[in-house]
């Protein structure tokens, strides 16, 4: 491996969960996550990440909230901060933009009832995605 | 029911209080507009009292006195239209001359009411003034849907054009920032997806004209004798070549020339997006099967596939705007969502009727009578 790749592999020893129904994000940044070192587990949906958690084990996870139900990031958040207290959860989003509900999680008290640890709206570019991850795994 | 407030604008308290003893009890129904109106009174007794009593509190119908102390009834129409306050006038006159009658409704009086008039007179002037309300909040009430309806579809459109956007930007990203090293070859999904995308892109811009094109009139349209069975020779010649890659076969059921009044172009468009479904959500090695034919006064396509069918809810909205059926199966299939609004459109053209027979996971059969 040659000096400059070696650089870009801080992800080494980190496992992300990947969780989003678009085929090209989840393409798109499980290529790079993996490139830069990180191992990456994927589900096309909330149906797939279900019954990817019981037995997954991961240092942080990225979710797309509206897949199958309005809710799923949500859903898949609360299940994942109950067994995973200290896991870090980036929930990623669509919908401030879009249908002009506003929500942030940059407060305690919002971040009690989203239970995600960073919201991010979409598109995310990638350098910011693995910016966040990068920032709560310092954190935790 | 809606209350419907006039104003009684008379020097005279003998004729205000006649006018408010017939109206009483009045009611307006007009059963066309869905509309219901009772009848609430309010007195003035001078132009002066009717001008504020209209700034505090515009009524929708007014009856006005032409000839009043102080200010006359053509005065008080004359400083609403000043002050752009329209009430709906209905004008009393002793004296029905015609300069009179010109003068006031070139001031913005709706109508007449001669002096004297019965209580009869009265309501049924009252019923016209009213329907014309009733047609003004009418079009008022689709002005305005029509500018959700539009203002919701601009904004589907944006959010349609915005996901593909943003996955070919993420795509040309990775080639840019070399992801996957500097050998191209490494990159074969990557521009295949992006090209994918691409391609779905100018698939609902194509879809997008088609549409515009049919709801702005815009596009000449020229009538003429069609073989709608030739039209359909070549479309199903060209769905075939498009479905033998998956071993998907396409036939047209033999028939004699069904020969019609219309628009070749949008017979063959409205073929062309029934045959691109059932390509689409076809099996491989399935078949399609169009039969054109003559009904009584109409003329039947049907395009009948052996795909993956339709639930009963996916049936009734499949031809609205933007309709894709979601579920395991239909996830890789791409498509605008335009197709079978297009479809119903063009057949409201010929004044025809769309419809679809469908089972889940044996086929669809599509059917359009023009």
């Amino acid at each position: 491996m040659n000096q400059t790749s070696q650089d870009k592999l801080s992800g080494t020893g980190c496992t992300v969960l990947l969780v989003d129904d678009d085929e090209d994000f989840l393409f798109q940044a499980s290529t790079r996550l993996r490139h830069d070192g990180y191992t990456v587990l994927e589900a096309q949906g909330q149906a797939a990440a279900e019954e990817l958690l019981p037995t997954a084990q991961f240092d942080v996870a990225v979710l797309d909230l509206m897949m199958e139900h309005m809710d799923s990031g949500f859903v898949l958040c609360h299940r994942i901060k109950r067994k995973h207290p200290k896991v870090p959860v980036l929930l990623v989003t669509g919908v401030v933009g879009e249908t002009g509900l506003e929500f942030d999680a940059s407060t305690a008290e919002e971040r009690r009832w989203i239970r995600a640890d960073v919201l991010l709206a979409k598109p995310v570019r990638y350098e910011q995605l693995k910016g966040e991850i990068e920032r709560l795994r310092a954190l935790s | 029911m809606d209350t419907l407030r006039i104003l009684i604008v008379d020097d005279e308290p003998g004729i205000r209080t006649a006018i408010a003893r017939a109206l009483r009890h009045y009611r307006v129904t007009l059963p066309e507009f869905h509309a219901d109106f009772a009848v609430t009174l309010d007195q003035a007794a001078t132009g002066e009292e009717a001008l504020e009593k209209i700034a505090a509190d515009p009524p929708d119908l007014m009856l006005l006195d032409h000839k009043l102390p102080g200010m006359s009834g053509v005065d008080v129409l004359e400083r609403l239209a000043e002050q752009k306050a329209q009430v709906l006038t209905l004008m009393i006159t002793a004296y029905a001359s015609l300069e009179t009658a010109v003068n006031a409704t070139r001031r913005g009086a709706y109508n007449f009411l001669a002096k004297p008039f019965t209580p009869d007179e009265l309501k049924a002037a009252i019923f016209e003034a009213v329907k014309h309300l009733a047609v003004q909040r009418q079009a008022r009430r689709l002005a305005d849907e029509r500018r959700r309806v539009r203002f919701e579809f601009l904004s589907v459109v944006a959010h349609e054009l915005k996901a593909p956007t943003s996955a070919i930007e993420g795509y040309l990203q990775m080639l840019q920032d070399r992801t996957l090293g500097n050998d191209l070859s490494a990159y074969g999904m990557v521009l295949d997806r992006a090209l994918f995308r691409l391609d779905s892109m100018r698939k609902l811009l194509a879809d997008l004209l088609d549409l515009t094109r049919i709801e702005s009139g815009q596009k000449r349209r020229e009538l003429q004798e069609v073989d709608v069975q030739d039209v359909a020779r070549g479309a199903v010649e060209l769905a075939a070549e498009q479905g033998a890659p998956r071993g998907i076969t396409v036939t047209l059921t033999d028939g004699e020339p069904v020969s019609m009044q219309a628009d070749r172009g949008e017979i063959e468009l409205i073929l062309a997006n029934l045959l691109s479904n059932a390509l689409k959500y076809n099996r491989d090695g399935g078949r399609i099967d169009v039969t054109i034919r003559r009904l009584v006064d109409k003329v039947e396509l049907r395009v009948a596939d052996t795909g993956i069918g339709l639930s009963d809810e996916d049936k009734a909205r499949l031809f609205g705007e933007f309709v894709r059926v979601k579920n395991e199966q239909t996830r890789h299939i791409e498509g605008s969502g335009l197709g079978l609004s297009i479809v119903r459109k063009l057949a409201n053209l010929y004044g025809g009727e769309t419809g679809v027979q469908s089972e889940l996971g044996v086929g669809s059969c599509f059917w359009v009578r023009v």
